[in-house]
């Protein structure tokens, strides 16, 4: 599988690690809704097709990004940053670089 | 010369002679042979006993799908079960030996199971190991008993014990054009492909490239295929962007075009070269692939179709055209297609008497008839092999009438007097990859086989692959792959002409002859046309539960022969065409691969190791190393004669004493910076930060969003936007990860920054009662006393010359100091202190006294935060704030994690001074007989020169209120019996007076 990360390039899944079910929404820090918290913490969603995940290049510029996969190809439709518009990659596509 | 080799042809060298051992006679063959080829031309038809039944067995194939002829290759102590004698190049000094037989393979006791042959029937295990439900050993355990001979009796060849001393790589390779496979359709694709610039990688898992070339006898361009493919690899050769890879086998096609390949680099050497890996494991990365890996040819399935001497017909024209070796003098054929009558030519033409070609089918064509008759050999249209003769070695054959469109026998049997008996039913490609990259598998009722469908992944397939079982078809496919996979749109060069052999590639639709004796469909497990039958009869009618059930496939070869002759008896069973009864997905591998090429560099010396900056010194220094994780750090610095016990009792005393130092450069530091970083850790601690002032560290507990402990260290402040926080050395990988997560995809509103400092800094703590006059001896640029330098203060100042950072913190619960400094001066700045210390007794002291001081200040470590204990389980709760939400606030008041019966750290003291051992159990009630409720577990333990007594920390039920009391240590594996008493885990000044000061 390979992921094309937007600062990196296409680079092998080996690079990444995987964070999570990127459907998650944490609470508010001081919520004491222990339903939320209970669902952020533990549930995950498994769809079989496309998938909001997030990854992490750690064996490369270590940014995290929000991938959608699908479950049953590994085909992969999108990859963003969870920052947003990370500065270096809108730097280096303003140089024409990327 | 061999009593079986020719004495022209073939590609082997007749000058160079090869001395090896087989079962520990020696034999000789020539270069470029394989095991197979050179035994079968010293006359050995006997190759192994059968996997169930221990049956003789010769060799069937000449190529990778081999179940028969496997042996165990022999290298010093190394040995390697299961190869394939077709894969074997034999080379100088090769030893190998036969497999499953005992005392050897001529006279083997256990072949007495085949007179067992009901007994061992589809599904023996599963039926055996349930009872005995009924008689006098009902409802024992007598047939577990049984089990572990009958397990040892059946089986293949004997893993070796010897630690493998062989070097393996791994290596990822990128590319335009994969070509799997080099026979002609290969050939063609590579250079299609190549020709039009594209980067190609052509992959071979015989040793030369050519494929069905160096056998066909064909003519390609006006020369010998064999000579025309030798010639095409030749031209790739010089390409600059092709790269060939040899002995290479392409067995897994994963998602993304990724392809994994394990090339064998030094298996035909005596010896590799230098620096030559064993195996080297291939990741390639294809544009595109072109799928050129032929066909398998098939057996047929009749009564005593596995003697040694029966053999697949192809297979017996390649011992004969590229080892110029004769299978048998006296050769019969058994087909039900035309592929048979070329190799009934071939070794005709290589000096065998073809005495038959019995065909299934009752009309043959008149080019069929013409090739019988230039072979000399009688037809026998219409009829079948009904049975075989002879023991070890085939010495007859028994035909019967045979009528196809009902599979019935007729007439008279008769006999035929011949010592090779050929088979062939018909080809199937090899769509092993296809399948594993998704497609799943179509049948063509003309081919009687599977195609690959449309394809799934970006791959095209050329050749007999595709079921387009004639060169010149291979030649035109592949050339037309090639251009394609390389989205080429200049002019291909020219067609080379072929001159083919005739024949009709669609065999009858006949796999089986159905006659009295065992016809085996799986040769390697042992699984015969009527366990097939009796599956069916007991109720598995789904192929995937045939499989599982009667093990058909499962073998090392993975089915390769087997695989159709089993669906079609399954689909005659049933009642049902085949494609209805379906087949299995394929999965990788395609064939074995060594585990040792997986773990490649991973393993062995090419372990990444991680040395402090003062690595070398402790080493020189009389340190015994301990592995933790990657680091190297030193476990004890012993004098001689001194126990690990001894060592570590005289270094935590002498610390305690007057001073000890440590090296401590492997704690995790991560530099925090940026306008939020003191709310970033507010956030991530459990308590505050952002209270701390610039010049002070604090100590700080992370949770997990689980609410439970997660790591622990002190963080300093060395500015308003600036904060070095350590962590555990084991979970300086995990924070770091933890807070860049947070960073990135929570609070991405943060203005925060996250480095790893780890091997910027060396560090060292020194710490005693000596340890504030030392630093004061020898630090420059700042005072040290208790004003200027108070408990959690930091200063910065000089050793030697050389700019230091200097904490007042203490694990020890001594006075201590944590001096900081760059890696790089971390061995100089450590000298200075050693040299500082000398006048004060200083000692240097490692990760045992480091451990033993901690468990007797009753700090924790991972061993307690093991990620199920809570700050409160830990009696840290303390450090929980109130004024806050942090990470894992709101989940570690929940129920579970609050109520009784938890495990909480306590200390314990052996009452019978005894050692205590790590991991052992405790009991309230004494029981060695039959120890049971345990009430928690040993962390770490230690004898303490402190205290003079052997103790330990531990994880016990609801420990808090158990101080004081009495309990025992029960560890039964290691025999440790004892009383101990629970109390405090701080055993050594619990008001901290001495790190005070």
């Amino acid at each position: 599988m390979l992921i094309t990360c937007p600062y990196c390039g296409p680079r092998d899944v080996i690079e990444f690690t995987y964070q999570g079910d990127g459907n998650r929404e944490r609470p508010q820090p001081a919520s004491q809704d222990l339903d939320a918290w209970n669902a952020y913490v533990y549930d995950r969603l498994n769809p079989a097709g496309d998938h909001n995940e997030i990854w992490q290049h750690s064996g490369g510029c270590r940014a995290h990004l929000r991938v959608v996969r699908n479950t049953l190809t590994h085909e992969i439709s999108s990859v963003a940053f969870t920052r947003g518009d990370h500065k270096v990659a809108a730097r280096h596509k303003a140089e024409g670089k990327l | 010369m061999s009593p079986r080799r020719t004495d022209a042809g073939g590609r082997i060298d007749r000058l160079r002679t090869i001395r090896f051992t087989f079962d520990g006679t020696p034999y000789t063959g020539h270069a470029g042979d394989t095991l197979a080829s050179a035994l079968l031309a010293n006359g050995v038809t006997l190759f192994g006993r059968s996997f169930k039944y221990h049956r003789p067995r010769g060799v069937l194939t000449s190529g990778v799908e081999e179940p028969n002829a496997l042996v165990t290759v022999l290298r010093g102590e190394v040995r390697e079960p299961n190869i394939a004698a077709t894969m074997v190049e034999i080379y100088d000094g090769l030893t190998a030996v036969s497999q499953n037989r005992f005392p050897s393979l001529a006279w083997d006791i256990s072949a007495a199971n085949q007179l067992g042959g009901k007994l061992l029937s589809a599904g023996f295990y599963y039926k055996t190991f349930m009872g005995p439900a009924i008689g006098p050993l009902k409802n024992t355990r007598f047939w577990m008993f049984c089990e572990h001979f009958i397990r040892r009796a059946a089986g293949l060849g004997r893993a070796g014990t010897a630690a493998d001393t062989a070097r393996y790589e791994r290596m990822n390779a990128f590319c335009d054009v994969l070509v799997v496979g080099s026979g002609p359709a290969g050939l063609m694709a590579a250079r299609a492909a190549a020709d039009q610039g594209a980067r190609v990688i052509l992959s071979e898992l015989e040793p030369h490239f050519g494929g069905s070339a160096n056998w066909s006898g064909e003519t390609i361009d006006g020369m010998p295929a064999a000579d025309w493919a030798a010639r095409a690899a030749g031209q790739l050769e010089g390409y600059d962007n092709v790269r060939l890879l040899p002995r290479t086998t392409v067995w897994g096609y994963y998602d993304g075009n990724t392809l994994a390949a394990l090339e064998r680099v030094t298996d035909h050497k005596e010896r590799p070269g230098k620096g030559e890996p064993r195996h080297r494991y291939w990741i390639i990365r294809a544009k595109s692939v072109v799928l050129a890996t032929g066909s398998l040819e098939r057996p047929l399935v009749f009564p005593g179709n596995d003697r040694p001497g029966v053999m697949l017909a192809h297979a017996a024209e390649r011992y004969a055209n590229e080892y110029g070796v004769l299978a048998g003098n006296r050769i019969a054929l058994f087909t039900n297609n035309d592929s048979a009558y070329r190799s009934a030519l071939a070794l005709k033409k290589a000096g065998a008497a073809i005495v038959a070609i019995v065909d299934v089918r009752p009309e043959l064509s008149s080019e069929m008839r013409e090739f019988a008759d230039e072979a000399e050999a009688k037809i026998l249209s219409g009829h079948a092999v009904v049975a075989t003769e002879g023991g070890k070695a085939l010495s007859g054959v028994k035909v019967q009438r045979f009528d196809m469109a009902n599979g019935a026998l007729a007439g008279d049997t008769r006999s035929i007097q011949a010592d090779c008996l050929l088979m062939s039913a018909g080809w199937s490609p090899t769509i092993h990859l296809a399948s594993q990259a998704g497609a799943k598998a179509e049948w063509n009722e003309a081919l009687q086989a599977f195609l690959p469908p449309k394809a799934t992944q970006r791959w095209i397939g050329a050749g007999a692959f595709t079921g387009s079982f004639s060169t010149a078809e291979a030649i035109a496919e592949g050339r037309a792959a090639g251009l394609s996979a390389a989205g080429g749109t200049g002019t291909p060069a020219a067609l080379p002409v072929v001159e083919a052999v005739p024949g009709d590639p669609d065999p009858a639709p006949v796999f089986e002859i159905r006659a009295d004796g065992e016809s085996f469909v799986d040769f390697q497990h042992d699984v015969t046309a009527e366990d097939v039958r009796l599956a069916h009869r007991e109720g598995f009618i789904s192929v995937e539960h045939l499989k599982r059930y009667t093990t058909l496939g499962m073998a090392t070869d993975q089915g390769k022969s087997s695989n159709i002759a089993g669906l079609a008896i399954m689909a005659e069973a049933l009642g049902k065409p085949i494609p209805e009864v379906g087949t299995t997905r394929f999965r990788p591998p395609f064939s074995a691969v060594s585990i040792g090429s997986l773990a490649a560099e991973r393993f062995g010396d090419l372990r990444p190791e991680r040395l402090t900056p003062m690595h070398d010194w402790h080493v020189a220094n009389g340190a015994t190393m301990y592995s933790a994780g990657l680091w190297y750090r030193p476990m004890i610095y012993g004098l001689s004669g001194e126990t690990i016990e001894q060592a570590y009792v005289r270094e935590a005393r002498t610390t305690r004493e007057s001073a000890g130092i440590v090296d401590v450069s492997t704690l995790g530091k991560i530099a925090v910076q940026g306008p939020d970083a003191a709310e970033f850790l507010d956030r991530v601690y459990t308590n505050m930060f952002s209270t701390l002032a610039v010049g002070k560290a604090r100590y700080g507990l992370m949770l997990r969003e689980d609410g439970l402990a997660f790591d622990d260290g002190t963080t300093w402040r060395l500015g308003e936007q600036d904060f070095l926080m350590t962590t555990t050395t084991a979970n300086a990988g995990k924070v770091m990860q933890h807070l860049e997560y947070f960073l990135d995809v929570i609070w991405p509103e943060l203005k925060v920054h996250v480095t790893s400092v780890t091997d910027e800094w060396a560090g060292a703590a020194i710490g005693g009662p000596k340890a504030r006059a030392i630093l004061a001896a020898c630090v420059t640029g700042t005072a040290v006393d208790n004003a200027t330098l108070p408990f959690m203060g930091i200063v910065h100042g000089k050793i030697s010359g050389v700019p230091v950072m200097i904490c007042r913190l203490s694990f020890s619960g001594e006075m201590a100091f944590e001096v900081y400094s760059g890696a790089g001066y971390g061995t100089h700045v450590w000298e200075a202190l050693i040299e500082a210390g000398k006048p004060f007794g200083l000692v240097t002291y490692g990760l045992e006294a480091l451990g033993t001081m901690r468990i007797e200040k009753g700090h924790v470590t991972g061993a307690e935060i093991d990620g199920r204990t809570t700050a409160r389980d830990l009696h840290l709760d303390w450090m929980l704030s109130k004024k806050k939400p942090f990470i894992g606030s709101a989940m570690m008041d929940r129920e579970g994690l609050i109520a009784p019966g938890r495990l909480e750290l306590v200390g314990l003291i052996s009452l019978d001074n005894q050692p205590l051992n790590g991991g052992g159990h405790i009991v309230e009630a004494l029981d060695e007989a039959n120890p049971h409720d345990s009430i928690g577990h040993i962390t770490a333990c230690c004898y303490s020169p402190a205290l003079g007594k052997y103790i330990a920390l531990a994880l016990v039920k609801d420990g808090k209120v158990r101080r004081g009391t009495r309990a025992h240590i029960s560890d039964p594996l290691r025999n440790r019996f004892g009383p101990l008493e629970i109390v405090s885990n701080h055993f050594f000044d619990p008001d901290g007076s001495r790190m005070h000061g």
